[in-house]
C-alpha cells in the first residue's frame, strides 16, 4: 500500500501532464509548471520492473491521477472480471488522488480493440453504463470520474444529448465527471454543434478534472471537417478559448495536458502547462 | 541411466563461476536498454499518424502475398542444415500448426 | 436501427465490409469515411504496438513487409485483454505458420526471444543472492543444492542462432550470425533485460533449476544429453546476471 491520497488528498487547481517515461528525469529534476501527474492504469499492471519503480518515486512527490483506458465501461457484455481485479489491485496499492475512466467501449467477446469506441446514447446504454460504474466503484471502493469521448460519427438511435446523458449517469451512480475540452471541440466540429452550448449545458459542478490535448485535421466524404483526437500536437487556440469559457463558468479546476503521440521534449510540454497555468490565473483574478 | 556428475566437477564449476563473477563485477555494471521500455503502452489517443485512411485488411491475404526486398532478413539467409545441431528439439514444444 | 458492438467490431476488423447502418454524420447521411477513423485507430495502434514489441522482427522484415504481416496478424489475433504490454504472445506461432515466410524459419524463434525480453522487463522485482550464498555451501552439499531463479529470468532454446540474429540487429558492430543452434538466457540487471548466449545444453539446465531440480541432477542430466555441457560458464552467467535468488540445501 502506497497511499498517495494521504499526502495529496486532492488534485490542485493547477496544471498536470500525462506522464511519459522519457520525461522521468525532467520531472524529478525541475517539473516547471507541472504540479501533478496522470498515468494510464494499464501501463502499471505488470508485476514489477521499471514502470512500477518509477511510479513509486513519482508518487512520493506528486499527486497522481490513475486514468483507466481499457475497462470498456460501455461494453454490451459484462465487465472483464480479471481487469476489474487488476484495477482494484493498482488502486489499492497506490491509493491515487483520483481515478477516472471513459464513456466508451473497447472490448467485445474477448477481443480488446485498443481504441475508445463510441456508444449510442439510449436508455439501454444508460442503464448498462450506470450498472458498470456501480460495479467498478464498489470494487475499487472509491468514486470515479467519467470522461466524455471524442466523436467522429453519431448513432441514429441516440435519444439523449451527451451532457444530459453524463448528468444522468452521474446522478444514478454518484460518479464525478472528467471534462475533456478538446474532445468537446472535436465532437462539436465533427457533429456540427456549438461547443460553447455543450459546455453551457454540461454539469460543471461535477467536474473534478479537465483534459486538454492536440488533434489532427481531416475531412469526411463530403469535404466537411473531421477532427481526430490524436494527442500528437499542441492544443489549438480555439480549444484554449473554449477552456477560458469553461473556467469562467466552472471556476478553477485541475487541468491536464495530454500528449501521447510524437511526444515532445520536456520544455514544449512544460510550455503547454504554463499556458494552462495562465488560463487559471485569469479566472482567479 | 545417467552417471551423476562428480561432486568435484560441480565444486570446480562453482568455484570457477565465483571467480569469473567477481572479476565481472569489478568491470562495473552494464546499463543497456533495448527499447523494451516503450513496447506496448496503453493510451487514450487515436492511433499515431492517424487519418481516416481505413487501413485495408485484404491487400496481403492469402497466397498472393510476397516479401518485398527490404529489411535485414535477406542479408542473413541461413542454410537449413549447416550444422548438426540445427534440429535440436526446442525447450518448449512449439505449436507449428498452420492457422486456418 | 440499432448498431450492435458485434456489428461494429466485425466492420472495424474487415474494411471490405460496409459501414454498419445507423451510423451517421450531423446531417443524417451515412458515416462513410468517418467510420474509417476507428478502423484506422485499431489497425495503426495495434501495428505500432507490435512494432514496438518486436523491434528485431521489424528490422528483419522491413517496414512494408512488417506492416502487411501485422495487418494480417492483428485481425486474426486482436488483443485478448487490455494489457498492451503483453500483446503479441501468439505472434511467434503466427510467424512460424505464415506460409509466405516459411523460408525464414528463424523469425518465430526471434519473436519468442523478443517476447521473453518483454516478460522479463515487466516481471516481479525480487532480492537476488550474490555469489556469497554459493561460496558458503560446502562442496559435498553442492550436488543436492536447489537454486532459486529470479522471475525476470527467461531461457530459450532454438535450432537457429537467435542470439546472434538478435545481436546483429540490436548491438552496434555485432558480427553476422553464425549458422548454429543457440540457447539464450535473459537476465535483468536492475530494470533492463539483456539476452546472453548460453553454451549448448544451457537452456535445458537452467529450465531444470527453475522447476526445482537439484544442481547435481540438473547438471548430470544435461551432460547426458549434451556431453560438452559447460557448467561453469552457465553458473557464471547466472551469477553475473543477478539471476539467483536463493540457494537451499
Amino acid at each position: 500500500m502506497f497511499d498517495v491520497t494521504s499526502r495529496f488528498p486532492q488534485l490542485p487547481n493547477a496544471p498536470g501532464v500525462g506522464y511519459k517515461p522519457q520525461h522521468f528525469q525532467n520531472i524529478m529534476g525541475d517539473p516547471g509548471h507541472v504540479t501533478w501527474l496522470e498515468v494510464h492504469a494499464e501501463n502499471y499492471m505488470g508485476a514489477g520492473g521499471r514502470p512500477l519503480a518509477q511510479l513509486r518515486l513519482l508518487a512520493e512527490r506528486f499527486p497522481v491521477s490513475v486514468h483507466g483506458v481499457g475497462l470498456s465501461i460501455g461494453g454490451e457484455g459484462p465487465l472483464d472480471a480479471d481487469h476489474l481485479t487488476r484495477l482494484k489491485h493498482l488502486v489499492d496499492w497506490l491509493n491515487p488522488t483520483v481515478f477516472s475512466e471513459h464513456l466508451a467501449w473497447s472490448s467485445h467477446e474477448s477481443a480488446f480493440l485498443n481504441d475508445l469506441l463510441p456508444l449510442p446514447y439510449t436508455n439501454d446504454t444508460l442503464s448498462r453504463v450506470a450498472d458498470h460504474i456501480d460495479q467498478l466503484q464498489d470494487t475499487v471502493g472509491r468514486q470515479m470520474m467519467l470522461e466524455n469521448p471524442s466523436s467522429y460519427l453519431a448513432f441514429a438511435e441516440s435519444t439523449w444529448s451527451e451532457p444530459d446523458f453524463l448528468r444522468e449517469v452521474a446522478k444514478r451512480t454518484g460518479c464525478g465527471l472528467l471534462l475533456d475540452v478538446n474532445n468537446v471541440f472535436v465532437s462539436a466540429t465533427n457533429l456540427n454543434y456549438d461547443p460553447r452550448s455543450y459546455i453551457n449545458d454540461y454539469p460543471l459542478e461535477l467536474v473534478g478534472e479537465i483534459h486538454l490535448g492536440g488533434h489532427d485535421e481531416d475531412t469526411d466524404d463530403h469535404g466537411a471537417p473531421l477532427l481526430i483526437d490524436s494527442h500528437g500536437k499542441p492544443v489549438v487556440d480555439p480549444v484554449w478559448a473554449l477552456l477560458d469559457h469553461t473556467l469562467s463558468l466552472s471556476g478553477p479546476r485541475p487541468i491536464l495536458i495530454e500528449w501521447d503521440n510524437d511526444v515532445p521534449e520536456w520544455p514544449e510540454l512544460d510550455a503547454e502547462a504554463e499556458r494552462a497555468s495562465k488560463a487559471l490565473e485569469q479566472v482567479a483574478a | 541411466m545417467s552417471r551423476p556428475l562428480k561432486t568435484a566437477a560441480i565444486a570446480g564449476a562453482v568455484a570457477t563461476a565465483l571467480i569469473a563473477q567477481s572479476q565481472s563485477a569489478q568491470a562495473g555494471k552494464k546499463e543497456k536498454c533495448f527499447g523494451v521500455a516503450e513496447a506496448g503502452q496503453n493510451g487514450c489517443a487515436a492511433g499515431p499518424g492517424t487519418t481516416c485512411a481505413g487501413t485495408s485488411s485484404t491487400d496481403y491475404q492469402g497466397n498472393a502475398w510476397m516479401l518485398v526486398e527490404e529489411g535485414t532478413c535477406l542479408t542473413i539467409e541461413l542454410p537449413d542444415t549447416a550444422d548438426g545441431k540445427m534440429r535440436t528439439p526446442s525447450l518448449e514444444a512449439l505449436d507449428r500448426d498452420l492457422p486456418a | 436501427m440499432s448498431v450492435t458492438q458485434t456489428d461494429f467490431r466485425t466492420a472495424i476488423l474487415d474494411s471490405d465490409l460496409n459501414v454498419p447502418d445507423g451510423l451517421k454524420d450531423a446531417q443524417g447521411r451515412p458515416a462513410g469515411r468517418r467510420f474509417d477513423v476507428y478502423r484506422n485507430n485499431v489497425a495503426v495502434s495495434l501495428t505500432e504496438a507490435l512494432q514496438a514489441g518486436f523491434p528485431v522482427v521489424f528490422k528483419l522484415l522491413g517496414t512494408q513487409n512488417f506492416k502487411a504481416i501485422a495487418g494480417v496478424f492483428l485481425r486474426r489475433n486482436p488483443p485478448s485483454n487490455p494489457m498492451m504490454m503483453h500483446y503479441g504472445a501468439e505472434f511467434p506461432d503466427f510467424l512460424r505458420g505464415f506460409e509466405p515466410l516459411s523460408h525464414l524459419g528463424y523469425l518465430g524463434d526471434v519473436a519468442d526471444l523478443e517476447l521473453a525480453l518483454r516478460r522479463s522487463y515487466h516481471a516481479a522485482d525480487c532480492e537476488t543472492a550474490g555469489g556469497d550464498v554459493l561460496a558458503r555451501i560446502p562442496a559435498a552439499q553442492l550436488e543436492t543444492l536447489r537454486i532459486g531463479i529470479a522471475p525476470s529470468v527467461e531461457v530459450l532454446s532454438s535450432p537457429w542462432p537467435i542470439h546472434d540474429i538478435w545481436a546483429f540487429n540490436q548491438v552496434k558492430g555485432a558480427p553476422k550470425p553464425r549458422s548454429e543452434a543457440q540457447d539464450v538466457l535473459v537476465t535483468r540487471h536492475e530494470f533492463d533485460p539483456e539476452p546472453h548466449l548460453l553454451p549448448p545444453g544451457g537452456a535445458r539446465f537452467v529450465a531444470a533449476l527453475m522447476t526445482g531440480t537439484t544442481l547435481g541432477k540438473a547438471a548430470s542430466e544435461t551432460t547426458v544429453q549434451v556431453p560438452e555441457f559447460d557448467l561453469s560458464t552457465v553458473l557464471t552467467l547466472l551469477l553475473t546476471g543477478n539471476a539467483i535468488t536463493t540457494a537451499t540445501i
